[in-house]
């Protein structure tokens, strides 16, 4: 009988992985629940939800994280709020851009990841071990993306060493570029982006950067047709979290919605912003 | 060619423990005790080699003995308690099924192995008045042999157990706040080396506590235990 985890048992002849990370425990102790698209064939026919917009940018205590909530089919609609940004530990965040449900996956399997390493090391990863790692489940992920599934997520948290918020973007085969001030991407990220390169401060007050980060959502949901809006009558906001010293906060509802609506009276009253 | 000695299975497995008890005996001991709001660990332990570890969101490890061992065991239990997180949800990761994949584990290198392990180990659940049929803290002792148990309010593994559990026995009381569960915790470690107190900065203590959200372990720092046995 063989209990999960436990290998072969205990004696001279102990088999089974050794190692510190979760990932490798997937793949070399138990394959067949590993996560692995590239055995599946050519995806590229198979519609698969798509779409977002994700954006990450530094303010004063830190870095903030934000996306919409749309996920796509093609021309249809397949969910109207997904989650694409997710705390992945105390200090660090990711946020999702490509297929969605092998995103998802990896934003899951980021999080245990850095879990487990922290329980069976007794100690976490420096923010640059846990980019690193991160960058390399995206090139392992590259005979899906050459399939069509394309998972390119952003990466954020707060360094505690150097007391800073930082970023990173990633390519398809797993290339991780630090960035300074600000990130987008996604369907809609070029026009986040836009809107950043004209609103962001790096000093920016807590809520300073929270109408950063709706404003660039909002320019993106305008331009890009597989970004979602806000939703009031549903009651569909974007996620947005901080991450600073102390750690993780996710903005609640009814500050998204009170920004948003100041944001969209100023506006309509054709001042600042109007024709944006 | 000679022919091996006859020696009973009596004999062996008798031979065996005492074995697993001197090696646990050399070592110090581990409490564990449930407080009002949560499930304290603690161990006499100056080095920097931990005695207790996180497993999942609810629960913690406590080992004895010795140290390549147990920790090997936590890591263990660390990697079964992530894949079946991972394989069914966060909340179906239980103390109980550890307890007892430690308890055959242990077991099974007791029967089957030459040499035993010569650690006693610790599964601490603590309740979740939200998860419904698990709203009670759970402890769990596995011993040298395999042999497992149940325990409410406290638990003592290591090498002075019994005299340990006796002074407990008298003086502990359920739904006790943090600070006094501590300094009664310290006292009967205190207990093993002729009741010496023990400095906080030789004590290793981590709590589950039910108030937290998701990952409920926490490791008290030399400052805070301080202030917590201050008091």
């Amino acid at each position: 009988m063989r209990i999960p985890g436990f290998g072969s048992g205990f004696g001279t002849s102990s088999e089974g992985y050794r190692g510190s990370s979760f990932l490798e425990l997937l793949q070399v102790d138990y394959p067949h629940i590993a996560f692995d698209l590239s055995r599946f064939g050519n995806l590229e026919r198979l519609e698969v939800p798509h779409g977002t917009t994700v954006l990450a940018f530094k303010y004063a205590d830190g870095v903030i994280v934000a996306g919409d909530r749309l996920a796509t089919e093609g021309m249809r609609v397949a969910s109207r709020d997904v989650q694409k940004v997710y705390a992945t530990d105390d200090h660090s965040m990711i946020a999702i851009a490509g297929a969605a449900g092998p995103a998802i996956e990896m934003a899951r399997i980021m999080r245990i990841e850095l879990e487990h390493y922290e329980k069976i090391e007794g100690q976490g990863l420096e923010i640059d071990g846990k980019a690193n790692k991160l960058s390399q489940m995206i090139r392992a992920n590259l005979p899906a993306a050459m399939q069509g599934l394309v998972v390119v997520p952003l990466f954020a948290g707060y360094d505690l060493r150097r007391k800073q918020g930082r970023m990173w973007k990633f390519d398809v085969t797993g290339g991780r570029y630090e960035e300074a001030e600000f990130e987008a991407t996604g369907s809609g990220g070029l026009y986040a982006r836009e809107s950043l390169k004209k609103s962001h401060r790096a000093s920016a007050t807590k809520d300073e950067a929270l109408e950063m980060a709706v404003q660039a959502l909002t320019d993106a949901a305008d331009e890009d047709r597989g970004t979602g809006g806000i939703d009031t009558v549903r009651g569909i906001f974007p996620t947005v979290i901080y991450c600073s010293e102390p750690g993780i906060e996710q903005a609640t509802e009814p500050a998204i919605r009170g920004v948003y609506e100041s944001i969209m009276a100023r506006r309509a009253n054709g001042r600042a912003g109007a024709r944006r | 060619m000679s022919l091996p000695f006859y020696v009973s299975p009596e004999q062996v497995m008798q031979d065996k423990a005492e074995y697993a008890r001197k090696g646990i005996g050399r070592g110090k001991s581990s409490i564990t005790l449930e407080y009002d709001s949560g499930i304290a660990l603690m161990a006499e332990n100056p080095s920097s080699l931990s005695k207790i570890g996180e497993i999942y969101d609810r629960i913690a490890f406590a080992g004895v003995g010795k140290f390549s061992e147990f920790d090997q065991l936590r890591k263990i239990g660390v990697r079964f308690a992530d894949i079946k997180g991972y394989q069914y949800s966060r909340d179906d990761v239980r103390g109980r099924a550890l307890a007892n994949a430690y308890s055959q584990a242990i077991g099974d290198v007791f029967t089957r192995e030459l040499k035993p392990l010569e650690v006693e180990v610790i599964v601490a659940e603590v309740g979740d008045p939200e998860l419904v049929g698990h709203e009670e803290s759970e402890i769990y002792r596995v011993q040298y042999d395999g042999s497992i148990s149940d325990h409410t309010g406290f638990c003592v593994i290591g090498g002075s157990e019994e005299e340990l559990r006796t002074y407990l026995d008298a003086n502990f009381r359920a739904h006790l706040p943090l600070g006094e569960v501590l300094r009664l915790g310290r006292t009967a470690l205190g207990r093993a080396t002729d009741g010496a107190t023990v400095a906080p900065e030789n004590l290793e203590v981590c709590i589950l506590e039910k108030a937290r959200i998701g990952r409920k372990f926490r490791r008290l720092n030399t400052d805070e235990l301080r202030q917590h046995l201050g008091g």
